[in-house]
């Protein structure tokens, strides 16, 4: 499993009931259905994506996440996961915010563009960082909006979120205590647990 | 007509008659006392019996689902290209059967067979069926055929009514549903095109209320344009316009009512076609089983809860370009199954040909029926063991 997947694995609670925001091939809820009991659904956009959802047995539902979320009742999940895919999204901001209109708890994971090797990048070269993690160039990346780990904490803070935790890790998923103390610097994937 | 029958074809296949005498308690109160289903199956039964998948079908549909009943036939069934040696619904694997719904005219009891009690037809006198009196008798032709539980129950449009009142009120007789370019009720628009559909029978001076064929006659012009109007709504405005655009008869316009545009002369045609193989109250019937249909209505207009009690999983698909059970109708099942926490899976797929579609063997729309009744089949295989 994906290394951030992993990691908040230890988070789930078993028989819970969780919605995964742009869940790809269902390789996290797959896991959380046959290992913690729990329900879920994933939602798609990807046909390849859907059809080894749907091969695997995932409830998964075809679903522009970027129209809306209005289908989901208030507080209708006992958590609300969306892995590395916020920055992919027109509005973020109103994103969380839908995600926890839905969910009693988020999780969210995402690329920390903060990281040294995207700044010695962008300061050495000049140009917008292009790495084994971030393969894309600027013109054809899915990822619209690049922010860091102190940016969403920030956006926490201005909208009184509250950070139950957090944990910031490299590409192996190494949780080194230099990560730790300066995850805005040397996290890879900021990965955050989050409540009204 | 086949030189040679496809490889993926079920092949040659006959119908076969069922007969019921216990009685049926309909909806509407009336009771049929007795009463006969004709269908067709393809593929084997295993031996458990947990390999059958029932088709339901939509307003014009009918038991011949796939396959051909002569080498002399022009077309195969009318979901063949779904259905056969590994294709979507794939025969080598599971027991297909389709019927003909009760007061269908294609085999089954219907406005058209004798009433036991006149020795005379039907006619008018056939009492209203609903989707619910579908699947009661649907249940007896499957204790008929010894099968306790379905593998899956597959219907589009009015057929994936069906599927959905199954899953309602047998929740034990199905693994699986899977619902096709479907709604949990019509709209108002939808019962709107209904009504006009017939009233353009009704008042057809060769209706005479119902009971044309006693009088020797058939309300041609008013089912024909009943078809006609429905044929609109079942393809896109692009599909039509890809189709026949504003292509002419003739050169130059000639300023009176014949045919001047393709799409006219299409329209007329399907429409007279239609009234050589379908019969008029039959089709009133039909279209009054899709107005009623409500289940929600039972449960104080609460889809999640009148689901509550189902147990398969689900599969909803629909086609962007429908307009007459828009995605959106299929949402409102899929949102309700996701509020009453049930397992369901639902794909949109991208399609010109409108609420058309669900007959059409799109690559995408083929995969993820496919996929999804592949796992079912393959789940089947383990529980066996």
């Amino acid at each position: 499993m994906r290394s951030d997947l992993e990691m908040i694995d230890e988070w789930i609670q078993p028989k819970t009931r969780v919605l995964d925001l742009a869940c790809g091939p269902g390789e996290l809820l797959h896991h959380l259905i046959q290992n913690k009991q729990v329900s879920g659904y994933g939602l798609e956009i990807r046909d390849k994506d859907l059809n080894t959802c749907i091969e695997k047995g995932i409830p998964v539902l075809e679903q522009n996440i970027d129209e809306g979320l209005q289908n989901f009742d208030d507080q209708s999940f006992d958590l609300v996961v969306m892995t590395h895919a916020l920055q992919q999204f027109r509005r973020p901001d109103l994103l969380i915010d839908e995600m926890l209109r839905i969910g009693k708890e988020c999780i969210i994971t995402f690329p920390n563009f903060g990281h040294w090797r995207n700044r010695i990048h962008l300061a050495i070269k000049g140009r917008m960082p292009v790495s084994e993690f971030l393969p894309y160039n600027w013109y054809d990346t899915p990822n619209i909006h690049f922010f860091t780990f102190q940016d969403f904490e920030r956006l926490c803070r201005e909208k009184n979120i509250k950070i139950l935790r957090w944990a910031a890790v490299d590409g192996q998923l190494k949780d080194h205590w230099w990560i730790r103390s300066m995850p805005n610097l040397f996290s890879e994937t900021a990965i955050f647990h989050i409540s009204r | 007509m086949p030189d040679v029958i496809p490889a993926d074809s079920v092949g040659i296949v006959s119908p076969q008659i069922a007969q019921f005498e216990t009685p049926l308690v309909l909806s509407c109160g009336h009771t049929l006392s007795s009463y006969q289903l004709v269908y067709e199956t393809y593929g084997t039964l295993n031996a458990d019996a947990s390999n059958a998948i029932l088709i339901c079908h939509a307003l014009s549909g009918d038991h011949h689902a796939a396959g051909f009943h002569s080498m002399d036939d022009k077309k195969p069934g009318w979901w063949d290209s779904a259905i056969g040696p590994n294709k979507a619904i794939d025969t080598n694997k599971f027991f297909v059967i389709a019927l003909n719904n009760l007061g269908g005219c294609c085999g089954s009891t219907g406005p058209t067979s004798i009433n036991p009690d006149t020795g005379k037809r039907w006619e008018a006198d056939f009492p209203m069926v609903t989707v619910e009196d579908w699947v009661e008798s649907q249940a007896r032709l499957a204790d008929s055929l010894g099968i306790q539980t379905f593998a899956a129950i597959i219907g589009g449009s009015l057929g994936g009514m069906q599927v959905l009142e199954w899953s309602i009120r047998y929740p034990d007789r199905l693994k699986s549903a899977v619902l096709i370019a479907s709604a949990p009720k019509l709209s108002t628009q939808n019962i709107a095109f209904n009504e006009v559909a017939r009233q353009s029978i009704r008042r057809d001076p060769e209706f005479f209320d119902g009971n044309y064929l006693g009088n020797e006659t058939i309300p041609t012009n008013g089912l024909g344009l009943a078809r006609m109007l429905g044929h609109i709504t079942y393809l896109s405005d692009d599909a039509m316009g890809a189709k026949f655009g504003r292509q002419m008869r003739n050169d130059t316009y000639q300023y009176n009512y014949d045919i001047e545009f393709e799409v006219e002369s299409y329209l007329r045609y399907q429409g007279e076609a239609f009234t050589k193989r379908f019969d008029a109250n039959t089709y009133m019937l039909m279209t009054k089983a899709l107005d009623y249909f409500d289940p929600a209505s039972k449960t104080d207009n609460d889809l999640a809860k009148a689901l509550s009690h189902t147990s398969c999983e689900f599969l909803l698909v629909s086609f962007t370009t429908d307009w007459r059970f828009a995605p959106e109708r299929s949402e409102e099942i899929v949102n309700a199954l996701v509020k009453a926490g049930k397992p369901v899976s639902y794909a949109k797929i991208e399609a010109a040909e409108g609420h058309d579609a669900f007959l059409f063997p799109i690559p995408r729309y083929m995969a993820v029926l496919n996929t999804f009744l592949t796992r079912i089949s393959n789940n089947l295989t383990t529980e066996a063991k």
